[in-house]
């Protein structure tokens, strides 16, 4: 059975489609792109998935689950996370707190007890520290962790945002043009930190990326989106030849 | 039936002055996003220009009318540059406890200049008639508040829809950034929007002043409020929305005290505001749109 | 070693409480406070209460709630029903306050926090007044006139009791995961969302409980004052407690508590200006968002730490 299977996807914004019949599937472990030209519909379908927006029409099977109509932070407790387009931390918190508030929907004691200060208070809160910190270190961002989320480089943002979404302790990582804003030097590294993130973490990936080089060296297989249609589907050999490919990109690099 | 015609007459003067006042609302949040607190408050000062001109100038009441506009567009003007501006780039909520600031303080400087009491309108400036049309019995003042308003209200549309003003208007509440590229001044056309919001509200007050015979320095907030439900009923940034919602709120609040209890007038107001709230907040004229991520 | 300091901290609380409440015992059973001085303290006491709950609304969950005052009027009510005309002791008028006031605040929260911004501010407005006209218009609680000679319940035990317990539940609350969870919402409500954070009801649990602080606040003012009216509860009110947190700071209990302190000074100096009192409040608002948005503390809290760094940087 598919981790995730996305049949009959239909989404329009006052009379506009952004996404048309959009079909999809992708297996558990798997490292997937969803690509096009500029105003696509990626990041709609993107939204569509974690129930940012609800869908007009169509199912978003999920582990045997339909995500349709469920609240974004219940199809986070699913195993669905993501991060941004433009970074969304949560700029005036700590980069710990940033983590810790991704573990959050595990949260090991009661209100009554954070109310009490019971020692169950103290024990729960070590462990959520520690939980965090774990992430913090695999990314080598333990020594900022009392640091402002806003005062990270750019680069060490993107990357909080990605230990963030991982400390949701998702099974499906969504990752929303991971490598925007960022110089071949960062995105070679981001290549490797996101090959890392599956190895390490067991986790299936979708990305949506501009930067093709990216995408076509670390996915196994690709979807083009085009006017919110899927026009082509196939490993990144298959996708470079192709010649609808090509035609919606004409103008644009494909290397 | 004619109880019913009876008292939708009297709703339609009441509506006008607070459609009056919502299109200030309606045309401040259209084009910066901001809810003018102060503007029932303007509204306010508006209605104690017209006063004063009448008792201390013994001007007619049209005089007193075209007064209170002028020093309120002044004072619009003035409120926007000082206590606004510097707000552009900040929250929406800084901006609206801003505004609240702004309303307390016209309403206490108020208080403090001329004393907290109410003050009789003078009634030779407009000796109330009654004329029976049709079994209908229609005040001279009622007519007198809605001529006026629907006047102003034809003219406000001219400016919008015909000068090169109103078009830059409209240009800067559609996109601020792409009407600085095409030469247009944001900050000038946000100051002729609230010289005229403000200028529409003064006219208003001194209407409040004919309608309810007295003015005092708290008698803008109530009717501010109502304005700006009306003109969140018809869309808030919507221009006729603003004018079909203050008509709606003054006719549903005449049929309240009409028919109903008069002590749940205020309330029904905010009832209709919860509503719509809740039901659909983009008003009656608005489309919804959803938060960008 | 951090196990250790957690026990120092709690003791030295302990010890600063409870030398703060015997002190003022003290004065009070001595005669040294006069009743000028004691209606200070208590309105002091209120303010805090009032201005703690409502920064966990306006400051932590970044929900900006103008009908405080609503939620003050049905606690004053409800105690009071309780109490003088049913014949309750005090503590079974504190807590019917509480849970009145806390169930008014998910009735008005369930439906209205959904609306962001500008339109949540002004819908918690009019249901704020709406329990005023609703009040105004029962005549079991003699409508408009209000309630008259009740009696006086709130000692300064009572009073400091209440202040500490609300203060102490808010800190509490805040320094958690649950607290997290409701700061992230005011940082960002969607990426908070999408982290697993069930917003909606973070903001009604934030929402009820200042709601039912507020509540106990209006029961104890009811029974040190002797009156209550649907008119003391208005909007103007709810914008008193608005001015404390924005003086404070949008996110800081400290600041709140100062700015409470502050406010409850200035009006007591001013009470034969009124009006001077409300243009300077006016002025506050003005001023600290055009050149101080953050307030006076902004997000930091004064903490005993804070006063341990001034005094060895002074050695």
């Amino acid at each position: 059975m598919s981790l995730m299977k996305i049949s009959n996807l239909y989404k329009s914004f006052g009379g506009l489609s952004a996404v048309l019949d959009f079909n999809f599937h992708m297996e558990q472990d798997e490292l997937v792109g969803l690509i096009g030209p500029n105003g696509a519909g990626k990041t709609t379908v993107f939204n569509l998935i974690t129930g940012v927006y609800k869908p007009d029409q169509g199912s978003i099977i999920f582990k045997g689950r339909d995500l349709v109509g469920l609240a974004p932070y219940t199809i986070c407790a699913q195993g669905v996370a993501r991060t941004f387009q433009n970074i969304r931390l949560f700029n005036d918190l700590t980069v710990l707190d940033n983590v810790k508030i991704a573990v959050h929907k595990d949260v090991p004691y009661g209100l009554m007890s954070a109310i009490l200060r019971t020692p169950h208070f103290f024990k729960g809160e070590d462990q959520i520290e520690q939980q965090a910190m774990k992430y913090l270190e695999i990314f080598k961002l333990d020594k900022k962790k009392d640091e402002l989320a806003k005062n990270l480089p750019y680069g060490e943002q993107r990357r909080l945002e990605i230990v963030r979404a991982l400390a949701t302790s998702p099974q499906l990582l969504i990752l929303d043009e991971p490598a925007a804003g960022m110089n071949p030097q960062e995105t070679q590294e981001l290549m490797e930190l996101i090959r890392l993130i599956r190895d390490k973490f067991n986790l299936t990936i979708l990305l949506i990326e501009h930067d093709m080089s990216l995408v076509m060296g670390v996915c196994e297989r690709l979807y083009v989106l085009d006017y919110g249609q899927i026009i082509a589907e196939g490993t990144p050999q298959e996708i470079r030849s192709n010649k609808r490919v090509i035609e919606a990109y004409l103008g644009e690099e494909v290397e | 039936m004619l109880e019913l015609t009876q008292q939708i007459v009297n709703g339609l003067s009441l509506g006008a002055i607070y459609a009056l006042i919502a299109l200030g609302y309606t045309m401040v949040y259209g084009i910066i996003k901001l809810i003018n607190f102060a503007h029932g408050d303007i509204m306010m000062v508006g209605a104690f220009v017209g006063y004063f001109s009448l008792t201390l100038f013994g001007t007619n009441i049209i005089i007193a009318m075209l007064a209170a506009m002028l020093t309120c567009a002044v004072f619009g003007v003035l409120i926007e540059k000082i206590a606004y501006r510097p707000l552009r780039n900040s929250t929406r909520i800084a901006a609206l406890i801003t505004a609240i600031g702004v309303s307390l303080f016209l309403e206490y400087v108020t208080i403090f200049l001329i004393g907290p009491s109410q003050k009789v309108f003078p009634d030779s400036a407009f000796p109330v008639k009654a004329y029976d049309i049709a079994g209908l019995s229609i005040l001279n003042k009622d007519l007198f508040v809605f001529i006026s308003a629907v006047v102003l209200m034809l003219i406000l549309q001219y400016i919008i829809k015909w000068t090169k003003t109103g078009k830059a208007m409209r240009a800067v509440s559609l996109d601020q950034e792409a009407a600085v590229l095409m030469g247009i001044s944001v900050d000038k056309t946000i100051s002729i929007t609230f010289a005229i919001g403000s200028a529409l509200a003064a006219a208003a007050g001194v209407m409040v002043g004919v309608y309810y015979n007295t003015v005092n320095p708290l008698m803008g907030i109530i009717p501010g409020l109502k304005a700006f439900v009306a003109a969140v009923l018809g869309g808030i940034g919507i221009i006729p929305g603003a004018m079909v919602g203050g008509f709606v709120m003054g006719l549903l609040e005449t049929m309240v005290s009409g028919y109903g209890n008069s002590l749940y007038r205020d309330a029904v107001a905010f009832g209709v505001l919860i509503l719509i709230l809740l039901i659909k907040p983009s008003g009656i004229f608005g489309k919804d749109t959803g938060e960008k991520v | 070693m951090q196990k250790n300091n957690k026990w120092i901290k709690f003791a030295t609380e302990v010890i600063i409480l409870t030398v703060l409440f015997s002190l003022v015992q003290y004065l009070i059973t001595a005669g040294l406070l006069n009743q000028y001085y004691q209606i200070n303290l208590t309105s002091m006491c209120i303010n805090i209460i009032l201005a703690v709950s409502l920064s966990l609304i306006n400051g932590f969950t970044g929900q900006l709630s103008l009908g405080h005052a609503g939620f003050m009027a049905v606690g004053a009510y409800m105690s009071v029903i309780v109490t003088n005309m049913w014949d309750y002791p005090f503590i079974a008028g504190l807590l019917a306050a509480c849970a009145a006031a806390g169930l008014a605040g998910f009735i008005i929260g369930v439906p209205t926090l959904r609306l962001k911004g500008d339109y949540l501010a002004i819908a918690t407005l009019a249901f704020g007044e709406i329990i005023r006209v609703t009040l105004q218009n029962i005549d079991y609680v003699n409508g408009p006139a209000g309630i008259l000679g009740i009696t006086k319940l709130t000692t300064w035990p009572w009073l400091f009791g209440a202040t500490v317990l609300t203060i102490l539940v808010v800190v509490n609350l805040i320094n958690s995961s649950y607290g997290r969870a409701i700061i992230s919402i005011r940082e960002d409500e969607i990426a908070s969302e999408l982290m697993g954070i069930n917003t909606t009801k973070y903001k009604v649990l934030a929402f009820v409980i200042g709601a039912m602080f507020a509540g106990l606040a209006g029961a104890m003012y009811a029974h040190y004052f002797y009156i209550i009216k649907p008119e003391t509860f208005n909007f103007l009110k709810s914008f008193d407690i608005l001015v404390m947190v924005v003086l404070g700071g949008l996110g800081s209990t400290t600041g709140a508590i100062i700015a409470a302190i502050f406010i409850t000074a200035l009006t007591a100096a001013l009470q034969a200006f009124p009006a001077i009192r409300m243009i300077l409040y006016a002025l506050i608002l003005i001023v600290v968002m055009i050149y101080r948005p953050q307030g006076l503390m902004g997000n930091k809290e004064l903490s005993l730490k804070t006063f341990g760094r001034i005094w060895s940087g002074r050695k």
